[in-house]
């Protein structure tokens, strides 16, 4: 094959080639010359032409395969492709702003800043696994913000795509990822467990809560499959300002089993952002490594890994949300929900139930909860909310409490739906009265817009 | 051109129908279809079955021979005695047209840059089965096109080839698009119209698009109930009935 000839100023099917942004090992990235209205573009072109790393060529074609069967804001937006045995490339956007290698100079970063990063990460890990897709090279440099904040994944050489041909897996001996942040089941050639880059996802808060990498980096087989056994140093221990809120949800990450593990990225995010609500375990306050007969003893047992069983799919781990109106709903009412609610989470033991209030402002800027009234009504909510819940007998971990404040219950309801990746509302219907039929009702606009599927609950009316 | 893949129709006219129902239904029309063998035995319509697949050949569609196709002209050597005795059953049902018919099938058709057979590409009329990595890979050995399409294993399955040597075998999701990458070879066995034996009781097919070079697998419920009585009320083995509810 004829090594592809691209560079400053050629033309190839159109795209004028403006300068070389970037020369990895794999591929070279040139900006493309656009309109000022137009999207930024980027062609990539493998290196083909040394042809050294078989890896280079087949991650290209996963890379062609699956970049145009992805969609939204977290993921580099799809262009065009070249023909492979003329000239291969993938012409996409380029997303304007940095990736979170360029925080490296900063660590350790504050834990909250961490917390905050690790969620919006995770949101878009979330959108990329309902996509049926593993990203599996989950890393600081394939991480880019988007001026919107939001996090865009790049680099799908190594992923896979859960209903098409994994073309890497009957390829190579070696396992592929990147060493620092490589999940164990990944080590052993598993690639379709979407839990490897919650895996990857926790080694990166951890780098970037403690400035230092939980499993070194290491660059033989033999010790990439030290994280099997070997646990990390708890970050608590180098970094004492980290949280034990934070030290929980990353160790859980860092599981060597995926069945210990968050069971979807989205559920992740949701602790992420409730720090209080996590329910802590010995993981939070873990000082030390485990001793050297324990961790021998796992070495041991390594095989028990090697069978590790397949977690159901995201679908038996959803984020059931509950509005409760308390303004509106009487006892029986009540009761309809929590039995529609008992249900729900009966039937899926790994779901999560986000329990959700709004505190009605009047106009915004007028009342806040920067009062002491404010705040005091805010908190009798959350106490009434999680006096609502109790009769659920929910076990800690899996509800949490939140209480939203806005002008538009309707409103504020699917923001937290759309930002939390929310995949059932349950709502109480409005009763039957004029206010309804002159408003139209919350649940209406909440059912017609929601992302997800919505519950409308009512109580069985007496019969006259 | 889109092109749509039916094989082992097995005599079953319920199937059949649903599939060429569902074919016809689609937004993008499809411009060929293409027979992959074994439109015969097992099923209780032989005789429709051979006259429909005819009549569309001769606007156009291409068909290539299968074991039970040649069986139901000649002998029935190396078949169970349920297969055996639904082929001497067919061979009464069909009238001198339809064995005629059978009897010229071709036992392959190169298409641009896609072989047509109906099982083995290494030896076309052994009829031996592709079950397996290393039964793909000498089938994709044998041929000289990019791309082989094959009926006859009854099971959905893909499997790609790289340049050096490495094949990646494929379970298709129905409905799901398949890239079949141009700078590799591919095998797809499409799964049966009339007797699937995966385990989902509808009725199999695929769709091929040759701009995009993407083929998808298509399932097509049908009335199993109808088929199944059919084959009892013809005195064919009552197993042949059961086996389409359970789609094995």
């Amino acid at each position: 094959m004829a090594a592809p000839r691209v560079g400053p100023g050629s033309v190839i099917d159109g795209y004028q080639i403006d300068s070389q942004i970037h020369k990895g090992g794999m591929a070279t990235i040139w900006a493309i010359k656009t309109g000022p209205d137009e999207t930024p573009l980027i062609m990539k072109v493998p290196r083909l032409a040394e042809g050294e790393d078989p890896a280079a060529i087949v991650g290209f074609e996963m890379e062609q395969m699956i970049l145009p069967r992805l969609t939204g804001p977290h993921v580099p937006r799809f262009v065009a492709s070249g023909d492979f045995r003329t000239l291969p490339y993938i012409v996409m956007e380029w997303i304007q702003g940095k990736s979170l290698h360029t925080r490296l100079p900063d660590l350790p970063l504050p834990p909250e800043e961490v917390a905050d990063i690790g969620a919006r990460v995770a949101v878009a890990l979330d959108a990329l696994h309902r996509q049926q897709v593993v990203h599996l090279d989950v890393k600081p440099s394939n991480v880019m913000v988007r001026p919107t904040g939001e996090m865009a994944l790049i680099d799908f050489g190594l992923s896979h795509h859960l209903q098409l041909p994994d073309l890497l897996d009957e390829e190579f001996r070696l396992p592929y990822g990147t060493a620092p942040y490589m999940a164990p089941e990944q080590v052993l050639g598993e690639r379709s467990e979407p839990r490897s880059d919650l895996f990857a996802l926790g080694s990166l808060m951890y780098f970037f809560v403690t400035g230092t990498r939980p499993f070194g980096d290491p660059q033989s087989l033999k010790g990439l499959k030290k994280r099997l056994w070997r646990d990390p140093e708890p970050p608590r221990d180098l970094r004492p300002e980290c949280p034990p809120w934070l030290q929980e949800i990353i160790l859980r990450c860092l599981e060597v089993n995926p069945e210990n593990r968050h069971p979807t990225a989205a559920q992740l995010a949701l602790d992420l952002r409730t720090p209080a609500q996590v329910p802590l375990t010995a993981r939070a306050e873990r000082k030390g490594q485990d001793g050297f007969i324990t961790a021998f003893k796992r070495r041991m047992e390594v095989d028990s890994i090697l069978t590790v069983k397949k977690g159901p799919a995201a679908g038996d781990a959803p984020i059931i949300m509950v509005a409760v109106d308390f303004t509106t709903t009487g006892e029986p009412a009540a009761n309809a929900m929590r039995a529609m609610i008992r249900q729900l989470m009966g039937a899926m033991p790994r779901a999560r139930l986000a329990c959700v209030n709004v505190l009605k402002l009047r106009r915004i800027g007028l009342d806040t909860t920067l009062d002491d009234e404010g705040e005091h009504k805010h908190l009798q909510r959350l106490i009434e909310l999680r006096h609502w819940a109790r009769p659920l007998e929910l076990p800690e971990g899996a509800v949490t409490f939140h209480v939203l404040e806005a002008t538009s219950p309707a409103d504020a309801i699917l923001d937290y739906a759309r930002s939390n990746h929310i995949d059932h509302i349950v709502m109480g219907a409005r009763e039957r009265s004029t206010m309804r039929s002159l408003l139209g009702s919350v649940s209406g606009e909440v059912a017609a817009e929601a992302p997800c599927t919505v519950s409308v609950v009512r109580a069985r009316a007496e019969e006259d | 051109m889109l092109i749509a893949f039916l094989t082992d129709i097995h005599s079953n006219r319920e199937a059949f129908s649903a599939v060429l129902a569902h074919a016809a239904a689609r937004t993008k029309p499809v411009d060929r279809f293409v027979f992959l063998g074994d439109y015969v035995g097992y099923g209780a319509d032989p005789q429709w079955t051979v006259e429909t697949i005819a009549e569309m050949v001769d606007k156009g569609a291409i068909a290539i021979r299968g074991n039970h196709d040649e069986a139901a002209v000649g002998a029935a050597h190396g078949m169970n005695p349920a297969a055996a005795s639904a082929i001497e059953w067919t061979n009464r049902h069909l009238d001198k047209a339809a064995l005629r018919f059978l009897e010229r099938l071709p036992l392959e058709v190169v298409d641009d840059d896609r072989l047509y057979v109906h099982a083995d590409a290494s030896a076309p009329d052994r009829w031996l089965y592709v079950i397996d990595g290393e039964a793909a890979r000498i089938s994709l050995e044998a041929a000289e096109t990019r791309l082989v399409f094959s009926g006859h294993v009854h099971v959905p399955a893909i499997y790609g080839l790289s340049n050096i040597g490495k094949l990646t075998p494929f379970k298709p999701t129905p409905g799901v698009a398949i890239p079949l990458l141009a700078q590799r070879r591919w095998l797809g066995l499409i799964g049966s119209v009339g007797q699937p034996r995966d385990g989902d009781p509808a009725a199999a097919y695929a769709t091929y698009d040759t701009h995009s070079a993407e083929i998808t697998f298509h399932r097509v419920p049908y009335d199993v109930d109808k088929a199944a009585e059919k084959i009892l009320a013809a005195g064919l083995p009552a197993g042949l009935a059961s086996r389409l509810h359970a789609g094995r």
